[in-house]
């Protein structure tokens, strides 16, 4: 039995194709995929991403938790900030990787993915029995992330007058705490500029009603994920996972290892393999040639060794294929990816493609 | 629902034939671009070469999947659609029509062996779940 989003009808009523997402019967595209992911690149899209596990933790000791729970440092937040961090194991595997919002001094949010909701459940209730603090899901909520150059612009003329004066200003990883349970972040998945607003889940149908009469189109998983790859945004579950480290998969910047004094889950199969090196690394991969990058296609680097391909796809914004793929660290600046049999050539950059809408490499 | 048109033939792996004159046109149907996506990847059999009917001669590739080719017929490839190499959404857009992929000169017109457009549709049918 899959679940469904408090927008489920909406996106049958507006004849979205729907697809099975880690359990959840999510809207693919409502039309094209393309469409929307230009859409998103030059104008402005809203995802439905209710699927995403939403957590709350309260308590006195709710951040000194997190100092232990999660590789990068809660100690940087000042209350109304967000961080992006990486959730490992002992052996620096990642578990997941989250945004975490800090409210107030007591009061922490977290958004994990939906395919690994129940088994951050586990290990993060198994972590607190030693933290006074608590741990909430919020299954009542929607989320939505409306994203694209115009999201600020097309989002303030829907907010009363005081709401959007505080939006209007509020920077970039920051969030406003609105009356109602409302939160809005100026985060998002997609490398534009763009907001990701919480709200009760009953409220969110008429939200949603009220943003697509402002112009804003409906977007779906299909462009999500194009939009992702072009940004340089690891997927949880093929980039990377629990027998990766952030070192080997482009995430070492998100690693507080600093202060030294700070114990984290995971520090210490880090700052081993540190020390004997990292074998790995995780680049972009631009194809020359004819054919399209796909998960799992092998990546051949000459006299070096072997890859493979973590995510790849169509970017609609370069007319390119383009992936993300874990290649030996020795890798130079091209290599040869197995396609149907076939060997072609790729260039191997440094993540990301696209950066608010233009090419980065 | 896809669209089946009542006068062209259909094999099981969903691409279309239609006569005209002595040659075949082949395309994939509005049931197979739905499902695949939007496409983004092209490639054709060559000009001058001999295709065997049900075998592999090109590819589809998608925005999620990619998808072989079958060639309904055997015979010579006498042209293929350039347009949709360069813009392969020409298929999404018009799979029947712009979207056509390549003309092949039958070595013998067997058309009658495909399926009908009701016996198509009945498969499509019998497909979904």
């Amino acid at each position: 039995m899959t679940k469904t989003t408090p927008l489920y009808d909406l996106h049958r009523k507006a004849q979205a194709k729907m697809v099975e997402f880690a359990g959840w019967d999510m809207p693919l595209h409502y039309g094209s995929q393309i469409e929307e992911h230009q859409q998103v690149r030059e104008h402005v899209g809203v995802f439905d991403v209710s699927h995403m596990g939403i957590l709350d933790l309260h308590g006195v000791q709710a951040q000194a938790y997190l100092h232990y729970l999660l590789a990068n440092n809660v100690d940087r937040l000042v209350p109304a900030q967000a961080l992006y961090s990486c959730m490992l194991n002992e052996q620096g595997g990642v578990i997941d990787d989250l945004l975490v919002y800090k409210i107030t001094d007591d009061f922490f949010r977290m958004v994990v993915n939906a395919g690994t909701r129940e088994k951050d459940l586990v290990w993060m209730q198994q972590h607190l029995t030693a933290f006074e603090a608590t741990l909430q899901e919020r299954s009542d909520l929607a989320m939505l992330a409306i994203q694209g150059p115009e999201a600020q612009e097309k989002l303030l003329a829907l907010l009363p007058n005081e709401d959007a004066v505080a939006l209007q200003t509020l920077q970039h990883f920051h969030l406003l705490y609105l009356p109602g349970d409302i939160m809005i972040t100026r985060t998002g998945y997609t490398g534009e500029d763009g907001y990701e607003v919480f709200l009760p889940a009953q409220n969110a149908p008429l939200f949603w009603q009220r943003l697509l009469a402002a112009g804003i189109k409906p977007c779906g998983l299909g462009a999500r994920d194009t939009l992702r790859l072009e940004a340089g945004l690891n997927l949880y579950g093929a980039d990377m996972d629990d027998t990766v480290t952030p070192l080997a998969s482009n995430l070492a910047w998100t690693v507080a290892f600093e202060p030294k004094a700070r114990d984290f889950i995971g520090r210490r199969a880090l700052e081993q393999q540190l020390q004997s090196g990292v074998e790995w690394r995780l680049v972009g991969l631009v194809l020359e040639g004819p054919g399209i990058l796909r998960h799992h296609q092998k990546v051949i680097v000459e006299g070096i060794g072997v890859g493979e391909v973590t995510s790849g796809g169509y970017s609609p914004t370069l007319a390119k294929s383009i992936a993300l793929a874990r290649v030996p660290e020795a890798t130079g600046t091209h290599c040869l990816v197995e396609i149907r049999d076939k060997q072609v050539r790729a260039r191997v950059i440094k993540p990301p493609f696209i950066r608010h809408g233009k090419q980065t490499f | 629902m896809s669209k089946v048109p009542p006068k062209l033939r259909y094999t099981k792996t969903h691409e279309w034939a239609k006569q005209e004159d002595d040659v075949v046109i082949v395309g994939i149907t509005d049931h197979a671009q739905y499902m695949l996506g939007d496409l983004v990847y092209i490639e054709l059999p060559q000009v001058e070469t001999h295709v065997d009917s049900g075998q592999e001669c090109g590819l589809v590739e998608s925005v999620k999947a990619a998808a072989d080719i079958y060639c309904p017929v055997s015979g010579e490839v006498v042209e293929v659609n350039e347009a949709v190499i360069h813009n392969p959404q020409l298929i999404n857009r018009d799979p029947y029509g712009r979207g056509w992929l390549f003309r092949v000169r039958p070595f013998d017109i067997k058309l009658k062996d495909l399926m009908n457009a009701t016996e198509y549709t009945k498969q499509v049918a019998s497909e979904a779940h």
